[in-house]
């Protein structure tokens, strides 16, 4: 079991007067050793921890997290894999990050009580809107797992009202339209979406897509919290460790 | 007609898209209801397929064909139609939507290079910008239709990883349309993807089988059967919606077997999954990674296949069966050798299927749905000695 949960990280964060820091890592890359690794760097530093199962065709990622996921996979990277290597640490909670076709290949209601069983808190499924994620928050529900939502720049206003009312957990902002990936800057409208969206949601509102650097979080200060994903597996595949990325968010929050 | 509820075709289909395209498959939907019940845009769908797609195409009677194979043999001819397949009647469908709807820009993709022409032709003609994703294992085997497509305005950009194929190429456009939301329409090329596209693109080639239907009364009420390859689908619901609600006329549909170990026979050999946006069968292994595939025939090079094709199965409706590289490619020499007609490898595979039942019941009246021309085939296999 999870000793913390994503409220309580959250609410840690807020007593520390601290935005969160929720960093996605990839299992199984750049080695499954490299990945466990730096779990346990992130772990000194975030609030939650993304990680990604690796997908063969992730439609909502940037080349490097595309590359990431191709690697891990060709080293044979599975669930139950990832799974082992999660279940060892207490803290932070961590949530799974993965196309729906991974949760549905062995069936809904299995799936929920595997990763219950590693101690995960729950899961991002990006291709899972709200319309199709009935069943599956059921049976997470049933669980006590959570089932994170997001939002786009591009979701009309009636339909934010209702995800960012119904979200659990945190509420995923996804920055800017495109995949995942670093961008330089982020636009005076992004702040402006986050506001909108802190209005609406009781759940924390975390931003990602795109986040590198501290002016980012500085450019985006009303977010409760900033998940960083691309830079890391950058740093990654370049041999850097995490921690030359993270520390200067970290220290910006 | 099958029934479609919330997109759904029995349990398959619905739109597992990321949110950052929800907005876009919300307005399509709109767009496409709209559209329908529109007498102005039904009146220049049919124009532009009369004059610029060259609609109706001929039901041929292959006769020397139906000797040799003993029975009676109707060729539905799209190879016939402006730039060669059927998948023009769905480019100038959905380009025309796009305009009205006011995207300036259109992102395909494209396997054999087929649909990936008709889009670059439909979009010259309406002045949109035209970009085409292709596997890069596809460029080099359908080089002819890479070249055209550049001839017609079109940026084709190859694509690397999996099996450089179309599943590969579909993956690239529809990122681009996450990076692109607002300028830009996704002109899918099959049945296949998120509500409504497996339904609005079988309405844009459902043209096919009411043509179909209609011109062979002059032969018979109806055939005994229609047959149709499949790789995501477009030509096979084409021709299947003029049948299906005839409960006396057979649905059969051919998919792409490939050679040795390697297939792209979805419903055959795969399980139900989530694929580029729908419920489907799907080539997948324990994990729901999707497998490579391999065909003959970069158009039938895919894993998926239309959510209607996964009901039309599990309902018995339809069936659909294999045909391999060698079956689909002594097809295509035969037509050339007794019809003078070359068709695309493609569609070789329902002629292949055409040839087996009718050995095993002999005096049956097929329509095959002949969806392309082999032009494009013939560098790639004369270079590999295949034909
Ligand atoms: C001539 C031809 N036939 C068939 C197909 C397969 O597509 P569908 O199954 O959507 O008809 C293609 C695809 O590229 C094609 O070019």
């Amino acid at each position: 079991m999870a000793a913390v949960t994503i409220e309580q990280a959250f609410e840690q964060a807020v007593a520390a007067k601290r935005r969160a820091l929720v960093p996605f890592l990839m299992s199984g890359f750049p080695t499954r050793q490299g990945f466990s690794e730096a779990l346990k760097e992130a772990a000194t530093l975030a609030d939650v921890i993304e990680v990604g199962v690796p997908f063969s065709d992730p439609l909502a990622d940037g080349p490097v997290i595309q590359a990431a996921a191709a690697q891990a996979l060709k080293q044979g990277t599975t669930l139950a894999q990832t799974l082992n290597d999660v279940a060892g640490l207490k803290a932070p909670p961590i949530v799974l990050m993965l196309s729906i076709n991974q949760v549905l290949s062995g069936g809904a209601q299995n799936f929920a009580s595997r990763i219950k069983a590693a101690g995960v808190a729950g899961a991002i499924v990006p291709d899972l809107p709200l319309e199709e994620s009935g069943s599956l928050r059921s049976e997470f529900e049933a669980q006590g797992l959570t089932l994170l939502s997001m939002l786009a720049p591009t979701t009309a206003p009636q339909r934010m009202k209702t995800i960012a009312a119904s979200a659990k957990g945190f509420l995923y902002l996804i920055s800017s339209a495109g995949v995942t990936g670093t961008r330089e800057t982020f636009p005076p409208e992004t702040l402006a979406y986050v506001r909108r969206v802190k209005q609406l949601s009781r759940a924390p509102v975390c931003v990602g897509f795109g986040i590198s650097k501290p002016e980012h979080v500085k450019q985006l200060a009303d977010a409760d919290g900033f998940i960083v994903g691309s830079a890391l597996i950058k740093a990654q595949s370049q041999g850097r460790s995490i921690l030359e990325v993270l520390q200067p968010l970290s220290q910006a929050l | 007609m099958t029934a479609t509820h919330a997109g759904r075709f029995g349990v398959f289909g619905g739109r597992y898209v990321p949110e950052t395209l929800m907005s876009n498959m919300i307005a399509l939907e709109a767009a496409f209801d709209d559209a329908r019940r529109d007498a102005a845009f039904q009146a220049e769908v049919a124009t532009t397929l009369a004059h610029f797609v060259g609609r109706p195409t001929p039901l041929y009677h292959a006769q020397r064909l139906s000797a040799a194979w003993g029975g009676q043999v109707y060729l539905k001819r799209e190879d016939l139609t402006h730039t060669g397949a059927h998948k023009i009647n769905n480019a100038v469908g959905q380009a025309l939507l796009a305009k009205r709807m006011g995207k300036r820009r259109i992102v395909a993709e494209t396997g054999a290079g087929q649909h990936g022409v008709a889009t670059a032709a439909a979009c010259a003609r309406l002045g949109l910008e035209c970009i085409v994703y292709m596997g890069a294992l596809d460029c080099e085997r359908q080089r002819p239709n890479v070249e055209r497509m550049r001839l017609l305005g079109a940026t084709v950009h190859p694509c690397e990883g999996g099996s450089r194929n179309l599943k590969i190429a579909i993956n690239e456009a529809i990122r681009d349309w996450i990076a692109n939301p607002d300028s830009t329409h996704y002109l899918i090329g099959s049945v296949v993807g998120p509500h409504p596209y497996p339904l609005m693109v079988r309405e844009f080639q459902r043209v096919i089988g009411d043509e179909a239907r209609q011109q062979f009364t002059r032969v018979a009420p109806r055939p005994d059967a229609v047959i149709a390859c499949v790789g995501g689908g477009s030509n096979a619901m084409g021709l299947f919606a003029g049948f299906i609600e005839d409960a006396a006329v057979e649905l059969h549909g051919v998919e792409a077997g490939g050679s040795g170990d390697a297939t792209a026979a979805t419903l055959n050999h795969g399980r139900p999954g989530v694929l580029h946006g729908a419920l489907s069968y799907l080539l997948q292994d324990a994990e729901g990674q999707i497998l490579n595939t391999h065909s003959v025939a970069a158009g039938l090079d895919y894993p998926g296949v239309g959510p209607e094709h996964s009901f039309l199965k599990d309902s018995g409706r339809a069936r659909y069966h294999v045909v391999g590289d060698q079956e689909a490619l002594a097809a295509f020499k035969e037509l050339c050798a007794l019809e003078g007609i070359l068709p695309a490898i493609e569609s070789s595979h329902a002629l292949a299927f055409a040839r087996r039942i009718l050995a095993d019941r002999q005096g049956l009246r097929v329509i095959v749905n002949l969806s392309g021309r082999g032009d494009k085939d013939l560098p790639g296999l004369l270079a590999k000695g295949l034909v």
